[in-house]
Order: C-alpha cells, then structure tokens, then sequence
C-alpha cells in the first residue's frame, strides 16, 4: 500500500508541471504589452523596456516559464500588477474562504445524496424515488449562480433568515454552501441510485436476505460498500466542478476567497495573479483525484491486495 | 450492398423505436425542437434593432405583461425578445464548441486508441493535464487570455471539452479495432487513416452521440457562466447568463430580470440531459435484449 501511495504521489509531480507549463503557455498568449499596462499609457518608452527586462518578458517563454517553476518551488508565485504584493500571500489570505466553502459545499452534497441515492434505489418506482429524481434531474440543469441568486430573493431580501453576501458567521454559509452542493448533491445522487440498484439485483444480496439478514444490515453493509466505488469517482469528479462552480458562487456571493480574488484579477489583467490562482486550483483538483484514488483501495480489498 | 444499408437502416430505426418509447426524451426532444425553431425564427418574432437591443427607458423595469410577456429590462428591452435571441447565441456557441471539441479530440482519442503505444501514451498523459485543470477555469484561462468576445468563448469551451472526447472515443476505438471488419479492410489495402475514419469510427457513434448532447448542454452552462462573470458575450448582446448578470442590481424589485434567462437555461440543459440519457438508453446495446 505504501508502494501505491508512494507512486501516486510521484505522479502527481509531472501532472503539476504539466498543468503549470499549460496555464503558464495560455496565459502568455494574451497580446499586449504587460510592461506598458503596469506603467501606463503615459510611461516613457524607456522604462517601459527597462521594466520588461526586469520582468523578464524578453525572454522567450520556456525560460520564462523555468524562472517561474524555480520561484514556485520557493512558494514564490510572483508579485502581483495591481496590489504590489506577493501573490503567494494573497492567495494564502483568500484559500480558507474557499476551502471552507467547498469543503461544506461537498459535505452538504454527500450527507444528502447518499441517502437519497439509497432511499431511491430500494424503494424504486415509489413516489419518494419519483420525486427524488425530478429534483436530481432539475439540480443537474440548474446554473449554481442562479440557484444563488433565486435563494437570496427568498431568504435574504424577502424572509431575511440569512444575509446575502460576505462571510461573517456560520449564517453567511448556508446560502452559498446550498448554491455550490446542489449541482453535486444532484449528480452523486443520479449515480448512488443507479449503482446501488445494480448492486441489490446481484446474487450475494439475495443469499445475505435468504439467510435472514436484516434489511438495514443488506443494504449498509453489504449493497453500499459495493456500490461505492462509482459513487467515490463521481465525487471526485465532482469535486472539479465544485471549484469552478466555487468561482461563481463567490462572484454571487462576494465571498471573499480565491475566486473573487480570480475573476477581480482577470479583469485587471493582473496575470500573475490569474496564473497563481489556477495552479493552486489544479494542485487542489489534483491532489483530490490522488485521494480518491487512496480511497479505492480502502474501499476495495482488491485495488488494496495489488500494492501489498 | 443493399442488405448493408437495409442493416443499417432497420439498426437505425430500431433505436429511433426505442427512443420513441422513452416519454421523457422524447419531451426533451420536444422543447429542444421548439428551441431550435425560436431561436431559427428569432428575427421574425423580434426584431433585433428595434426590440433586443434598442434601448426603451420610459418602459425599464416593467413586470410580465400582455404588451412584454417576461416584463422589460433595465433599460425597457423586452426581456422574451431578449431571451429567444440569447438562445440563439446559446445554441450556436453549444453546438460550435462542441464540435471543436468533438473534432479535435475525437481525432486525437481515435488516434490513440488505434496505434496505442508511444502515441497513446504521448496524447493521453497530454491529455490528463488538460483534465488536472478543472473544465470552466481552463475556460476562464483561455477567455483571460485572448479576450473577451464570442469567438474566444467558442474556442475556449471547445478546448477545454477536447480531453473529455479524446478519452470517450479513445475507449470506443480500442474496443472495436480489433474487430474482423477492421482486419478485412486491412487486407484490402485501405490506409490507417482511412480504416480509422471510414471503417472505426462509424462503428464507435453510439458514446460519441450520448457525449455530445450531454456536451452541448454543459458548453450552454459554460458560456452562461463565463457571461455572468462578464468574460463571455459583451452588452447590449444578448445572452443569458449576461442578462442574469445585468438584473443582479435588480433582485429586489424587479426579479423578473434574473427569472426567466435562469428558467431558459434549465430547460435548455434539462431537454438536452433527457434526451441524452434517452440516447444512452436507447444506444445502450444491453437493453436491446
């Protein structure tokens, strides 16, 4: 098992160079001069051309790029156009906005869908599974920045129960957590009903029942832990869609994490600034992925006696 | 020849049958139709000068009515006008981004999957780094990049759906390449390139139909999202998630604004999941028993 952790881990490198090398080549396609846009229209033509030398955007971009990943490896994610300051700090102030946000985002999805998705397969057919399935169906196609938006009409300008934006408190939370889980609890839901109702016809759940153990017992112990597996990949997968959709939750509710922090800089052209919040993105994105994939192996003895 | 196209035909009309049975794709297909011809006939039910974009203050911010069926805007457009020519931009970028995607990594993941190898190795770990990025941020990347108009939003979902086909179609390929028809059409002489186009993919449309509707609507959802965060399409043009965007500043009194573009994007991205899930069932070669 150590193996196995320890070859992911390894994996996980050339993917962040990947990702960073990708981000990196897009951004450096914006046209323009990124000298001239700091210093203004007004700057003289010479410091304009002392400040691209000192920036280093007369060289080409794989030297750029290098300078860039050996500044990363000292935590050091460049300085940003618009504030001065080091982007690495400011992201360090925004990321517990957002991971708190994702984190409860995710908790919400899963602690519903789950039961949701079970209560829908066993009971298939029922009008609790017909509901619950018109409701996944509807979450699935509904944009989170609407959802967002309709819920603060609701109960924030119109039953005042939660506050429309900003993070003060546990209140704060509720609108935006609903906003980013449901799209995910919706989805997790769709594959826990599909993938329990393939395990509960297999063979070994009819013997578990004829040998007379309990409902509950067949289904949480034997059926769920089977049917797992497909459910973990969705909520990983999902868990990519969570932090994009994070983006927008925070522009709806001026949550002030990376996000805004993301969208407030494209529209600056703050470009380190961009850059370093999509890496953190994707080392998050990746690093999920890499425990869903620890996941496996403690859900599934099999993936486990692999590695052993 | 004419017992291969009969095959064909009666293999066609077998799962269109079976798609006829399935209500719910079949009510998706229903409001994707009608859809497709407001947004054909968006011209001829509002006028694009005069009703969607021309500005009409004495009339701003009125609610739903016989004269403005979705109410007025902030700045007295017709909001049902406004929408019906926003699905029009919605389903042409939809269906534009997809089929970059669709080209573009639908022939990668063709090419990986028949030569394996070196070249599957190469084209697919390229292809996981795309995947490391999550889809929507390597889009708003893109847009951050090239810039703020249609084209670059096209371009920009188009990309980031590439390494979603390249896997579909690379899994499809490998299951078929090995197949007798594929051998055959070796012996006869014909080029790789032909036996991956002419004679592979035709057999591998089943997953590459469900994935594209699926695709279409979440590349609707992706140009929504990249307009509400103003990177997609630019004022007075309309789209959706723009028109969301605008009526923000409107939420308490004239909530209308942000309703019914919002109402327009679910159905649009329910119809087109109904009748992708239809597909996948009806495409789904273990139901045919």
């Amino acid at each position: 098992m150590h193996k196995y952790v320890m070859k992911r881990l390894l994996m996980l490198i050339p993917v962040i160079l990947g990702v960073s090398f990708l981000v990196f080549f897009i951004m450096s396609l914006a046209p323009g001069d990124t000298a001239r846009m700091i210093l203004g229209d007004d700057a003289p033509i010479e410091a304009v051309e002392a400040l691209r030398e000192e920036l280093g955007l007369n060289d080409p971009v794989m030297v750029r790029y290098a300078h860039y990943m050996l500044d990363l490896l000292h935590g050091d994610l460049g300085t940003s156009y618009k504030s001065s300051r080091p982007v690495f700090s400011e992201i360090a102030a925004r990321f517990p906005a957002t991971f708190r946000l994702s984190f409860w985002g995710m908790m919400f999805a899963v602690v519903l869908s789950i039961p949701i998705g079970i209560i829908s397969a066993t009971r298939q057919y029922s009008i609790a599974d017909s509901v619950s399935m018109v409701l996944a169906l509807l979450g699935v196609a509904t944009p989170n920045f609407w959802l967002g938006l309709m819920l603060i009409i609701a109960f924030s300008l119109n039953l005042r129960w939660f506050p429309s934006g900003g993070a003060e408190g546990w209140k704060s939370l509720v609108l935006p957590v609903i906003t980013l889980g449901t799209g995910c609890m919706a989805n997790i839901t769709r594959t826990t009903r599909s993938s329990m109702l393939e395990v509960i016809r297999q063979d070994y759940i009819r013997t578990a029942k004829a040998k007379g153990v309990s409902h509950r017992k067949v289904i949480n112990k034997h059926a769920l832990k089977n049917a797992l597996i497909p459910v973990v990949t969705v909520i990983g997968l999902q868990f990519g869609a969570l932090l994009g959709g994070a983006v927008l939750t925070e522009a709806v509710f001026a949550w002030p994490g990376l996000g805004t922090y993301l969208v407030n800089s494209i529209k600056a052209k703050d470009t380190p600034a961009v850059l370093g919040c999509v890496i953190i993105f994707s080392i998050c994105f990746s690093i999920v992925n890499l425990c869903v994939d620890l996941l496996y192996a403690y859900i599934d003895p099999r993936i486990k006696s692999k590695y052993k | 020849m004419s017992t291969e196209k009969t095959k064909k035909r009666s293999m066609a009309a077998e799962i269109w049958q079976r798609l006829l049975r399935n209500k719910m794709a079949m009510l998706g297909l229903a409001i994707l139709a009608i859809l497709a011809l407001l947004a054909i006939f968006a011209d001829v039910i509002a006028d694009y000068d005069t009703m969607v974009v021309a500005q009409n203050i004495p009339e701003r911010l009125q609610g739903p009515s016989a004269a403005h069926w979705f109410g007025t805007d902030e700045f007295g457009r017709d909001i049902f006008a406004r929408i019906i020519h926003g699905g029009r931009v919605s389903l042409v970028v939809g269906l534009i981004s997809v089929s970059v995607s669709l080209l573009a990594g639908g022939s990668l993941g063709a090419f990986a999957g028949f030569y394996g190898g070196r070249v599957d190795n190469v084209i697919m770990r390229v292809m996981d780094i795309f995947l490391a990025v999550p889809s929507i941020l390597l889009a708003i990347t893109i847009v951050a990049a090239l810039g703020t108009n249609l084209v670059n939003v096209m371009l920009a979902i188009g990309v980031s759906g590439i390494p979603t086909f390249a896997r579909i179609v690379r899994a499809a390929v490998m299951g078929v390449k090995d197949q007798e028809f594929v051998e055959s059409a070796r012996a006869i002489g014909e080029t790789n390139t032909a036996i991956i186009f002419r004679e592979i993919l035709p057999n591998c449309m089943a997953p590459i139909i469900v994935q594209s509707t699926l695709s279409v609507a979440s590349a609707i959802l992706s140009t929504a999202s990249l307009s509400f965060i103003g990177l997609g399409v630019q004022p007075p043009d309309p789209e959706w998630g723009a028109m969301l965007s605008s009526g923000r500043n409107f939420l308490r009194d004239a909530m209308h604004i942000t309703l019914f573009p919002g109402l327009a994007i679910v159905v649009t991205i329910l119809a087109l999941n109904l009748l992708g899930d239809g597909l996948r069932d009806a495409l789904d070669p273990r139901l045919k028993q």
